[in-house]
This record gives C-alpha cells, sequence and structure tokens, in this order.
C-alpha cells in the first residue's frame, strides 16, 4: 500500500475514535472544547508516531514473550517525554490536560497500533500510519469537542457566538456519550459506502 | 518473531529496552528541569501581579507562611513599592470543591480590600465549577472589604452571587477567600502589635 493510502486509512476507514472505537477514555473525558479535544489528539498522535517509530526499529530483535512490556515501557518513555515537554513549554495546555496526559499509556490505540501494524512493518509505513491513526484521532475529538462546546458553551474555539451558557448537560460527562454517538452514526453514514 | 523467547534473551533484551528508555527519559528530563521551573516561577508572579496594587519589589523572594491552624498555613507574597508595604497577595486553598483542592491568590491592598483573586489550580466540573476563573464571577469580589462584604453565598446569608449549578464551588471558593482573609487579619495584627 502507498504511503498516502496509509495514512487515509488510518484516518477514515480505520478511524480509531469512530471505527474502531478505541481510546474512549480520553476521548470522553478531554473533549469539552475543541481546542482541548485538539490537543489530546495531538498529544497523542506524537506519541503514535514515536513508538510507532521505534517499535517497528526494535520489533525484530524482541523475543514474543516479553513484547507487551517492552512495547508499555517504549509507550510510557514517550508519553513522560511528552509530559515533561509540555509542562515546560506549554503550560496552559498542560493544565488542561494534564490528568490525561499519562492516561495515553493505557491508551489502546497506541498499544494496539503496536501490536497490529508497527511490528510487522517498516520504519516509514509505520510513522504514516501513526500519522494517519494520529489524525483520525484527533480530528475526532475536535469534532466532538466544537460540537459540545457549541451547544454546551455557545463558543467555537473559545470565542463566544452566544451570550449564556448553551445545554450545560453536553459539557458534562453524558453530552460526550451523546455527542460521540451521534458523530459515529453520522461517520458511518457518509462512510459506509465508501 | 526473529529472536527466540529463551529467558536470557527475555531478560536481556527488555533490560535493554528499559536501559535505552530511562537514558532517554533522563535526558529530556535534564532539559526541561529548568523551564518547568521557570514556568511555575513565571506563573505565580503572574497571578501575584494580577491580585495586588502596583509593585516594585519581588514579592517571590520575600515571602513567608502564616499558620492559620495547626499544621494548617498559606504562603504570603507581600508587595511593596518603593520600600512601602502595598498590599498582599495570599495563597489560599481549600478541600471543600467539589473535586480536589481549589487553589487561589488572593490580593489585598494594605486596608484589607481585596484588590483581585485569581484561580491557580482547581478540577472543579468543566462548564459548571471551572466557571469560577471567568471574571463573571471573580470580578464581584474586586475592591470589596470582607469586614463588610460576607464572604458566603448568598443562599447561605452572604453576598456573593453564586455561578448557577455550581453552588459548591462558590462556596469553595467564599471558604478559599475567607481562609486567606484570616491570615490577613493574622498579618496585619501582627505588625499593629509590633508598633
Amino acid at each position: 500500500m502507498s504511503k498516502g493510502g496509509i495514512i487515509l486509512k488510518g484516518l477514515v476507514k480505520d478511524n480509531p475514535t469512530f471505527v474502531l472505537v478505541l481510546g474512549m477514555c480520553p476521548t470522553l473525558g478531554t473533549t469539552t472544547s475543541a481546542i482541548n479535544g485538539f490537543g489530546m489528539g495531538v498529544a497523542t498522535m506524537f506519541v503514535l508516531i514515536l513508538s510507532n517509530i521505534f517499535i517497528s526499529l526494535v520489533a525484530g530483535g524482541i523475543p514474543d514473550k516479553v513484547r507487551i512490556p517492552c512495547y508499555i515501557v517504549i509507550i510510557a518513555s514517550f508519553v513522560t517525554i511528552l509530559q515533561l515537554v509540555m509542562q515546560a513549554f506549554v503550560p496552559s495546555m498542560y493544565e488542561v490536560l494534564g490528568l490525561f496526559i499519562p492516561l495515553i499509556v493505557v491508551n489502546c490505540i497506541v498499544l494496539g497500533r503496536a501490536e497490529a501494524f508497527a511490528n510487522k512493518n517498516g520504519v516509514l509505513d509505520s510513522a504514516c500510519d501513526g500519522l494517519g491513526v494520529g489524525l483520525g484521532f484527533t480530528c475526532a475529538l475536535t469534532l466532538i469537542g466544537l460540537v459540545r462546546e457549541i451547544l454546551g458553551s455557545g463558543s467555537a474555539f473559545g470565542f463566544k457566538f452566544m451570550e449564556g451558557d448553551g445545554i450545560l448537560a453536553f459539557v458534562l460527562a453524558p453530552g460526550a456519550f451523546f455527542v460521540l454517538a451521534y458523530l459515529m452514526v453520522i461517520f458511518r453514514k457518509l462512510t459506509g459506502n465508501l | 518473531m526473529a529472536v527466540e523467547s529463551s529467558f536470557k534473551n527475555m531478560v536481556l533484551r527488555l533490560s535493554e529496552v528499559c536501559l535505552v528508555c530511562s537514558a532517554l527519559l533522563g535526558l529530556v528530563y535534564g532539559v526541561t528541569k529548568a523551564p518547568i521551573e521557570a514556568a511555575a516561577v513565571a506563573k505565580t508572579n503572574a497571578a501575584i501581579s494580577s491580585v495586588v496594587p502596583a509593585f516594585d519589589n519581588t514579592p517571590s523572594g520575600e515571602v513567608f507562611k502564616v499558620g492559620l491552624s495547626e499544621g494548617d498555613s498559606l504562603t504570603v507574597y507581600p508587595a511593596s513599592s518603593g520600600g512601602v508595604p502595598v498590599g498582599f497577595a495570599v495563597e489560599s486553598n481549600t478541600n471543600r470543591g467539589f473535586s480536589g483542592t481549589v487553589k487561589v491568590m488572593v490580593g489585598f491592598d494594605i486596608e484589607g480590600n481585596i484588590c483581585g483573586t485569581s484561580v491557580i489550580s482547581h478540577s472543579e466540573t468543566p462548564g459548571l465549577g471551572a466557571k469560577m476563573t471567568d471574571p463573571s464571577f471573580y470580578e464581584q469580589f474586586k475592591g470589596k472589604n470582607p469586614s463588610s462584604f460576607k464572604l458566603t453565598v448568598k443562599k447561605d446569608g452572604g453576598d456573593i452571587d453564586a455561578i448557577t449549578a455550581a453552588t459548591i464551588s462558590s462556596r469553595a471558593y467564599a471558604d478559599a477567600l475567607s481562609r486567606a482573609y484570616a491570615v490577613f487579619q493574622s498579618i496585619t495584627c501582627k505588625s499593629e502589635c509590633n508598633e
């Protein structure tokens, strides 16, 4: 498959949120606004690309029985690096996402791609896969966050276009489930015959 | 997979991966340590300067702690201009929030009027309690003196307009402010007693 095909596959056909339904914890937890969703998506994409590259490099030398611990160590290291870098250079973003950053370690998407793709493919293909799936995740989270923000707080990307509060339920946990469910339906309808 | 899962191989490879990863982490930690500390200091300074009258000293260098009760103390950043004290920024906290500790920087001028308040950290519900960081909520404290402005929400007979659907968070904010004012009172009393 071509590099572009791999990226597109992660974005649409293997979209982690709407199709694979992986990584639901950060999806539901961080998407209170478009910008938070976007931040979480980019953070996960960063870890995904790096861990995919790294794992595809070392996969051949790792005995089968200890591969999961090895992957987790690698993923955890990149997550911690990300956490330190964010804390140092984008403290405001870190404050919003801080709680969810360590959780990227146990995000099924990252381990899932390591298991399903990176350990059987080359470095470049794995990087493309990480980019594609990461982009898919970022788009999905930004979209969910945007819808929740518009309905819940009457603003989009932080710009308020409506006075007052909006429908508070959409900013709270139940809203995350509603929005995710409807977007999933729409996404599957649109991409069903692709 | 290319490598056989023998005991020796497993121990060896897992150790190698751990070693490389920890070396990498150590490296990044070393690089980011200074910026992280600088960011924390910058944040505190920004919070201080947003809540007290204009000053020209470095409050974070003259910090002291004031005890409220046994094992409970708040950090105070004194602000002065040309050597004359102009106010105090009190880093207050409360555990009465809806979820977790709420930390608020509260600034008083020398008469005890609240010059400003600024939330340092909280984990209140987004869209509800988290509105404590909105100007529409915290602006109501500006210029108020807690000796005449009762620091409890209106529901409890006080003067604070609570955040809609977030009375607990509003109460927590009020609690943090009251604690800061108690500290302010104990500071001013102390200086009067010295005179």
